[in-house]
């Protein structure tokens, strides 16, 4: 078995395509996570990210291609019965509970592996203070700012016991400070024993966190690698800003 | 409030609950007790799926009128002991729950699709009531023998011609201990995690799904489970009145007042339907009293009164008379 990153094959997404009428949202992705790593998946804006989040989840069918997860075929498994099995998505727009507690929330995760209540409760507790909102676990979550919530959409992603968590810009719309913040929890779960495939627009976490990226445009896989050498990659950055600014870009440098 | 003040305050009530009848001579308020009691089950039925599970039926009759035409056909036609006549009216509740609950969560009905399909379903039993004549008597109903026995009251079910304090009592501790029961399932499923697992498909499918919860397995163990408890009220009223038709069965009344207590009470919360129905009857009879006098009688004048108060409850007390005791509490000092 080939190995790029730390350890056993977790995840294999092969040719997976989803159509949307006639808009192909996904096209022919292709992309593998090994066991301890963090990998970044990052595009344009409408490239398909989270469509392909939704694909891999079971939260959609897709219309080609394949899914594996650890070795097994999980294609039209339903989106609770991966999460049973340790695949646990977050979702891009945060859907807290609104009117339970942090605590509660959390806890809702926690019962995916525990019966009892009591047992749940203190395992949301001890979630939710690994990952930096112990101070909040009474409040409603509901009542949360952004920032709170989008941790809290991890913090019950956490709580299920995940093998492989997938991340969708839980840094979008926080101030730089809170970013910081983020960066070392995600890194706290890896330490968990938990691989991480993660959406993300804030380049410098991407930078300093994944151990390999992917780049998504238009549905399809444009490049992957290391993320300093994905970022500089041509293609890439025509994706981003538009055709020519590659070579443009490389003028202004030699200049 | 503390689990520990709250069960303290459940034994207080539960105590009062029982030493009602002695307290309490005047067969007419006890009567109106017991009314509020019987309420108070159908509307913890109703809670257990609306409330927690946020799946809102506007049919709930089919559950109650269901486990009342078993608990009566059972007996009418093969001569069943209303005891044995029980647990099959109960589990006709639970049965009803999952044709229905299979037929909507299946095809993922949700919200107004959810809340008109129960409504039909209780239209379409009601229908089938009255035109299936051989089996239901149809629009005659059934009426079940009055035993005027004193020496088989216990075998019966039946309080009519028992001693003077079990005439007395003997319906009102029926449809309580009903209720005790139903109270202390929904106590004990609110610290569950099918609990916590209904109550997040409630408040988004997608993220309990997210997070390995089956949406649709939690809301068939909901439905059938508000459907016997539904059920048990509908044999409490057989054995009461000996009575059913398909008006009284699934006629839109009941329906109604399953869903109008829970929602002025709290929804969500064990004391909600409870809290509602007792507040409802209150009202409602001092009402019908004041009108009475007033204006002499006017029927249906209660259910305009109940629709006044739900539409100022849905605006000024989202969290009904539940949240309002709650926020009381804490102005007090009681914190949480
Ligand atoms: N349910 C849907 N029906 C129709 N079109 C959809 C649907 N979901 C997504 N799309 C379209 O598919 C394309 C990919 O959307 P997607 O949300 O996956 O992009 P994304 O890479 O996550 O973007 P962003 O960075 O803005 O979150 C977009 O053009 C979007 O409008
Ligand atoms: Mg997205």
């Amino acid at each position: 078995m080939a190995a790029f990153g730390r350890g056993a094959l977790m995840l294999i997404v092969s040719d997976l395509t989803k159509r949307f009428g006639g808009l192909v949202a996904v096209d022919g992705a292709s992309l593998r996570v090994d066991q301890g790593e963090i990998v970044s998946l990052i595009g344009p804006n409408g490239a398909g990210k989270t469509t392909l989040f939704a694909l891999i989840s079971g939260f959609l069918r897709p219309d080609a291609g394949a899914v594996r997860f650890e070795g097994q075929d999980i294609l039209g498994r339903r989106p609770h019965q991966l999460a049973q099995t340790g695949l646990v998505r977050t979702f891009q727009i945060v859907r807290p509970f609104a009117n339970l507690t942090v605590r509660e929330n959390i806890a809702t995760g926690a019962h995916t592996r525990i019966v009892p209540r009591r047992e749940a409760l203190e395992k949301a507790d001890a979630v939710g203070q690994a990952l930096g909102m112990g101070a909040l676990l009474d409040r409603l979550a509901g009542d949360l700012p952004i920032a709170g919530r989008k941790r809290l959409e991890v913090a019950r992603a956490v709580a299920t016991g995940p093998k492989l968590l997938l991340l969708d810009e839980v840094m979008a719309g926080l101030n730089p400070s809170e970013i910081d913040e983020v960066t070392p929890m995600i890194r706290t779960i890896r330490e968990g024993g938990v691989t991480v495939l993660l959406i993300e627009h804030v380049m410098r976490a991407v930078m300093t966190l994944s151990d390999r990226a992917y780049v998504l445009n238009s549905g399809a896989i444009i490049a992957s690698g290391a993320p300093q050498a994905v970022v500089e990659n041509p293609a890439v950055v025509e994706a981003y800003l538009g055709p020519g600014m590659a070579q443009r870009l490389k003028g202004t440098a030699d200049a | 409030m503390s689990d520990t003040l709250r069960i303290t305050g459940w034994v207080v009530l539960a105590a009062l609950g029982i030493a009602a009848p002695f307290l309490i001579s005047s067969g007419r308020w006890l009567e109106f007790i017991e009314l509020t009691l019987f309420v108070a089950v159908l509307g913890q039925a109703w809670n257990i799926l609306g409330g927690y599970g946020g799946q809102y039926s506007f049919g709930h009759a089919v559950f109650f009128g269901t486990g009342a035409y078993v608990q009566a056909l059972l007996q009418f036609r093969f001569g069943f002991s209303p005891w044995l006549a029980l647990p099959f009216a109960i589990a006709s509740g639970a049965g009803v729950g999952a044709m229905i609950g299979y037929l909507s969560f299946r095809y993922g009905l949700r919200g107004s699709y959810f809340a008109l399909i129960t409504l039909a379903f209780a239209e379409a039993f009601r229908v089938l009531a009255r035109s299936i004549v051989s089996v239901t008597e149809g629009g005659r109903g059934v009426s079940l023998p009055l035993n005027q026995d004193s020496g088989e009251v216990w075998t019966t079910l039946q309080f009519t011609f028992a001693e003077p304090f079990l005439r007395h009592a003997g319906y009102y501790y029926m449809i309580l201990t009903v209720l005790i029961l139903a109270y202390i399932a929904v106590w004990r499923m609110e610290r569950s995690r099918f609990g916590a697992q209904l109550i997040s498909v409630r408040e988004n499918e997608d993220a309990a799904a997210a997070l390995g919860v089956d949406a649709f397995r939690v809301k068939m163990k909901a439905i059938c489970l508000s459907g016997m408890i539904a059920a048990a009220a509908g044999v409490y009223y057989v054995q009461k009145y000996l009575f059913v038709d398909p008006e009284i069965a699934y006629g839109p009344a009941k329906s109604v007042e399953a869903l109008v207590a829970p929602i002025i009470g709290g929804l969500g919360t064990v004391i909600g339907p409870l809290l509602g129905a007792a507040f409802l009857h209150s009202i409602g009879e001092v009402a019908k009293e004041a009108i009475g006098a007033l204006i002499g009688p006017r029927p249906g004048l209660d259910l305009i009164l109940y629709g006044m108060i739900l539409v100022l409850v849905l605006g000024y007390l989202p969290r009904g008379l539940a949240g309002l005791l709650d926020s009381a509490w804490r102005r007090l000092g009681g914190g949480r």
